[in-house]
């Protein structure tokens, strides 16, 4: 079965490459525009993955990110965030919200791929 | 988007610079492993994020040069002079690539990587590298996460599939904390592992695994001896409903204490080489700022100080005893800020002294003589506006250094030298200054040769004495090129002339020294930074002029008496000594009459003193240099401008240019005579 | 159409917004997207050796830029500063470095239009000013504003200051 992945970005041309790399690498892709429609989204179906910027409009990634941890429906679901190399102090943030891993931009589609495998499985 | 591009573009220029970097070192130590693997990374991610911001002919090109290079990292060619060269001319290429995406370099880049394939092949027929192929290790790999891991969203499936990917795995699963089922949480994680691990991969990539969970979990990698991997104890039940199999290997036993567990190292992505390690550890450290935001802010600072002085003087004129201690509170606090702002604008040399690395080697093989560049006081440091503009002169020294200074490498044999020749460049601090040398143990200076060109050139009168010093001053006249042919190295149109005028234009001074044989050694000395200067504020006619303090020996009044004496004559007698001197409101025209109480400041540049003949002498003033437009760039008189408390402008002297044309007035004096 | 354009100086779109103002009794113009600001007279720093056309030096906004006299290059009168007087500061590229440069003026008049079909070369004799320092001449009611080629004139009597400069040096 084809895992599904959401992406959550407020920037389209983001949400672009990420859907380019993902699909090529055998995934299905649905994307958001703002964590409040990743909520929507995710409550409306199940995804195996969520990549979420953390910037963004209406509802930012890391409130979003706890919102779903709070969600029973989402819980184990793994959740990567897009961060700058240098930003500890949001990683740390992120992970307490709730986020599995980081993808730092900017990212190639390899190490993309790479980083949603490591924390599909598959 | 484009700010993404722009961002691109900074990290990929970064990655170049480390790419030839680590080529460099290559060079030095062929068989380090690490060196490989970061170029290979660094050419990697490059292809990667090329692709991904469209920079398809760069991402092109990249891939091919990775391909090529994947042969050394794979360990079937070694990394010989010749390949890492033609890596080195890539890597200039990618470069261009990513500055001119959209230019028509196909050509060059072809050839480029014909170079490259034949680099390889011959590297493939010559010797195997030295290092013997990276074997496969076992390890014992040991971890647990915590209980509330799934939260998190974190798999210790995948992990343990990640782990399984990278060789041979044996999984075995402790189950010891699982509690009771009435009391057990089903959210809750209670397992730990170990993990066999069989692997070609180093230690770095087994961490890799883990960089998601590296800092809430427990873990431990251990090198272990494969056949003493034996089950020490006897093996836990394993439970029929473990997620894990175990291999067709002896089961291993959960590792005892015996063996301290120790939290592996938080390493997130593998940083072989040590500068690169270095470098991004000192990259978290930091943080970036566009060089105009430190202009702006060097702006706002130099006005505060203009404005703090107006202050000082507004409350040092009046009588109010709290207006005057909090200006002198004012006064001590912007002085703190400037200073900051110096040492914020200090960059080490070892940015300049890095680049030229590959210059010497380039130099090397276009000359085809066998040059080592040594560096001394990497970490001396200079005002960024001026490590820029001594890149150029530098440049050029040290290609004069390796054309004209080394001798080829049959003179040299001739001459009992070891056969590489040997450049180097060092920097250290003295006093506000900072000294930068650039000596050579090549043939020195041939003052037969610099005697004959000066006497042609009318420099020199035949047969006139003249010092040694001054004899290889004429070195840095405009035309003054002793070298029978002008070479493509040296040769450019960027004389030694203009390298003294680029120093001087820096406030500083060059000098050169040099032994017939031994070598040649030519010192820059500048000021430490450019921004701010002390200096004496005079006034001349209407307009008023800052003389640098730094170069005032000392002021004296100009007697009425002395002044009629001197009238005619271009020298003042100061305690018992001739001063050559310059009446400054003749020689900017002033059209005003002199005043009665006229002041002489003597100023010096080292060697020789001049005295300027000046109005009034209105007081010491600490300000920011302004630089003057090309319109006026251009006049020799005048280093800069600064604005003055009052708004208005006075422009700064240059004391190197009245100083000679003091000592110009006095030579003509004495050919009169 | 471009030979048009190339004879009568004028370069670029039909229309070109500008800045005219006075000197000497004779009407200018520059294009207004050079101009930074007009600011009233302010005191000025003679350069001594700089030469009459950039003569001195003013502070503009914390920056020391020069200060110069068409009047000067165009070899007019130069008459004594009035209640009118301007200074107007325009960018101008030197040697491929955009600088900021004060100009001089009597009077300034307004920021409007001149068309292309408005504009003429000049003539290249006959005329008292150098022609090369002129880009075109533009009729409107009647009179002719000019047109100044501020880049040559600048970066002639730059290079002028370069030749003499290096001359002085040795």
């Amino acid at each position: 079965m084809t895992a599904s992945i959401l992406t959550v970005d407020d920037s389209p041309s983001i949400r672009m490459a990420l859907k380019i790399a993902l699909t090529g690498a055998g995934y299905s892709v649905a994307e958001a525009g703002d964590g409040a429609e990743g909520i929507a989204k995710a409550k409306a179906s199940a995804f195996d993955l969520i990549i979420t910027d953390l910037n963004m409009p209406v509802m930012d990634g890391l409130t979003m990110i706890e919102e779903m941890r709070r969600m029973p429906e989402q819980m184990g679901v793994p959740i990567v965030f897009l961060t700058t190399e240098s930003d500890e102090g949001m990683k740390a943030r992120a992970k307490a919200a709730g986020a599995t891993g980081w993808l730092t931009k900017p990212f190639d589609p390899d190490q993309l791929v790479r980083i949603a495998k490591k924390v599909l499985g598959r | 988007m484009n700010e993404a591009i722009a961002i691109f573009q900074v990290e990929a220029r970064e990655n170049l610079e480390l790419i030839e970097q680590g080529l460099l070192d290559l060079l030095d130590r062929p068989e380090d492993r690490d060196l490989v693997d970061a170029v290979f990374r660094g050419l990697h991610t490059l292809k990667g994020s090329g692709a991904m911001f469209g920079f398809d002919a760069l991402a092109g090109f990249t891939h091919h040069c990775e391909t090529a290079f994947d042969r050394v990292r794979k360990g079937e060619v070694a990394a010989t002079t010749d390949l890492v060269s033609a890596v080195l001319a890539a890597r200039d290429h990618m470069r261009q690539l990513l500055e001119d995406p959209s230019g028509d370099h196909g050509a060059a880049g072809d050839a480029l990587l014909a170079d490259l394939e034949r680099a390889v092949r011959e590297a493939d027929g010559a010797a195997a590298p030295e290092t013997p192929k990276a074997g496969a290790t076992t390890w014992r790999v040991k971890f647990e996460l915590p209980a509330d891991a799934f939260r998190n969203g974190a798999n210790p499936l995948a992990l343990l599939n990640e782990l399984r990917d990278l060789g041979e795995a044996c999984v075995v699963v402790d189950t010891s904390r699982v509690p009771p089922l009435s009391r057990m949480e089903p959210t809750d994680l209670h397992l730990g592992w170990t993990v066999t691990l069989t692997t070609e991969h180093g230690r770095s990539a087994i961490e890799d695994v883990f960089i998601f969970v590296m800092d809430e979990m427990t873990l431990s990698i251990e090198a272990v001896d494969a056949e003493a991997a034996a089950p020490q104890e006897a093996l836990q039940a394993a439970p029929q409903d473990a997620p894990v199999q175990a291999a067709a290997e002896p089961a291993q036993a959960p590792v005892s204490a015996a063996k301290p567990a120790a939290v592996a190292p938080a390493a997130p992505a593998a940083e072989p080489a040590e500068a690169g390690g270095a470098k991004a550890a000192k990259a978290a450290e930091s943080v970036r700022v566009p060089a105009d935001r430190l202009d702006e802010l060097m702006d706002r600072v130099g006005e505060l100080v203009i404005a703090q002085s107006r202050l000082s003087q507004i409350a040092a004129g009046g009588t109010d005893v709290a207006l005057r201690a909090v200006s002198e509170e004012i006064e001590r606090l912007s002085g703190e800020l400037r200073d900051t702002m110096m040492v914020l604008r200090m960059v080490p040399v070892s940015t300049l002294f890095g680049r030229f690395r590959r210059l010497v080697h380039d130099l090397a093989r276009e000359t085809g003589k066998a040059i080592e560049l040594s560096t001394d006081g990497e970490s001396t440091e200079i005002d960024k506006t001026v490590i820029e503009r001594l890149a150029d002169p530098l440049v050029h020294l040290i290609r004069n250094a390796a054309d004209h200074g080394l001798e080829t490498a049959e003179d040299r044999a001739a001459a009992g030298k070891p056969a590489t020749g040997r450049i180097r460049l060092s920097a250290h601090q003295s006093g506000g200054e900072v000294v930068i040398t650039i000596r050579d143990d090549g043939r020195g200076i041939d003052r037969d040769r610099v005697r004959a060109k000066a006497e042609s050139q009318g420099l020199i009168e035949p047969g006139a004495a003249i010092s040694d010093h001054d004899l290889l001053q004429m070195i840095f006249h405009p035309g003054f090129s002793t070298a029978a042919a002008v070479t493509n190295l040296s040769g450019r149109g960027v004389g030694m002339d203009v390298v003294k005028r680029t120093i001087e234009g820096l406030r500083g001074s060059i000098d050169i020294a040099s032994r017939p044989g031994e070598g040649s050694e030519v010192s820059l000395r500048i000021p430490l930074t450019l921004a701010i200067i002390d200096g004496l504020l005079v006034r001349v006619g209407h307009g008023r002029y800052v003389i640098p303090l730094d170069a005032v020996e000392e002021c004296l009044e100009l007697s009425l008496d002395e002044d009629l004496r001197s009238r005619g004559r271009s020298f003042i007698s100061l305690r018992n000594s001739l001063v050559p001197f310059l009446r400054l409101r003749e020689m900017f025209d002033t059209g005003t009459p002199p005043e009665l109480h006229q002041k002489v400041v003597v100023v010096s540049t080292g060697a020789e003193r001049i005295g300027l003949v000046v109005d009034q002498i209105i007081g010491d003033h600490q300000t920011v240099i302004k630089s003057m437009s090309k319109l006026h760039s251009g006049l020799p008189t005048f280093s800069g401008a600064t604005i003055l408390g009052d708004g208005g402008v006075a422009l700064i002297l240059d004391v190197g240019h009245l100083v000679a044309k003091g000592q110009q007035q006095e030579a003509q004096m004495r050919e009169a005579v | 159409m471009s030979e048009t354009a190339e004879a009568t100086g004028w370069t670029g779109a039909e229309q070109m917004e500008v800045l005219t103002f006075e000197l000497n009794g004779e009407l200018f113009a520059l294009e207004a997207v050079a101009v930074q600001e007009i600011m009233d007279l302010a005191p000025e720093t003679v350069v001594p050796g700089a030469g009459a056309f950039a003569g001195a030096v003013i502070n503009f906004r914390g920056k020391v830029i020069p200060l110069s006299d068409l009047r000067v290059a165009f070899a007019m009168e130069r008459g004594e500063p009035t209640i009118d007087s301007r200074i107007v500061v325009i960018e101008i590229d030197l040697d491929g470095e955009p600088t900021l440069v004060g100009l001089r003026t009597d009077k300034v008049h307004e920021v409007t239009t001149l068309a292309r079909a408005d504009a003429e070369a000049p003539p290249s004799v006959g005329m008292r000013w150098r022609p090369e320092f002129i880009q075109c001449l533009v009729k409107r009611d009647g009179e002719f504003i000019v047109v100044p080629a501020l880049q040559t004139l600048f970066n002639q009597q730059h290079d002028a200051r370069q030749s003499t400069a290096s001359a002085t040096r040795h």
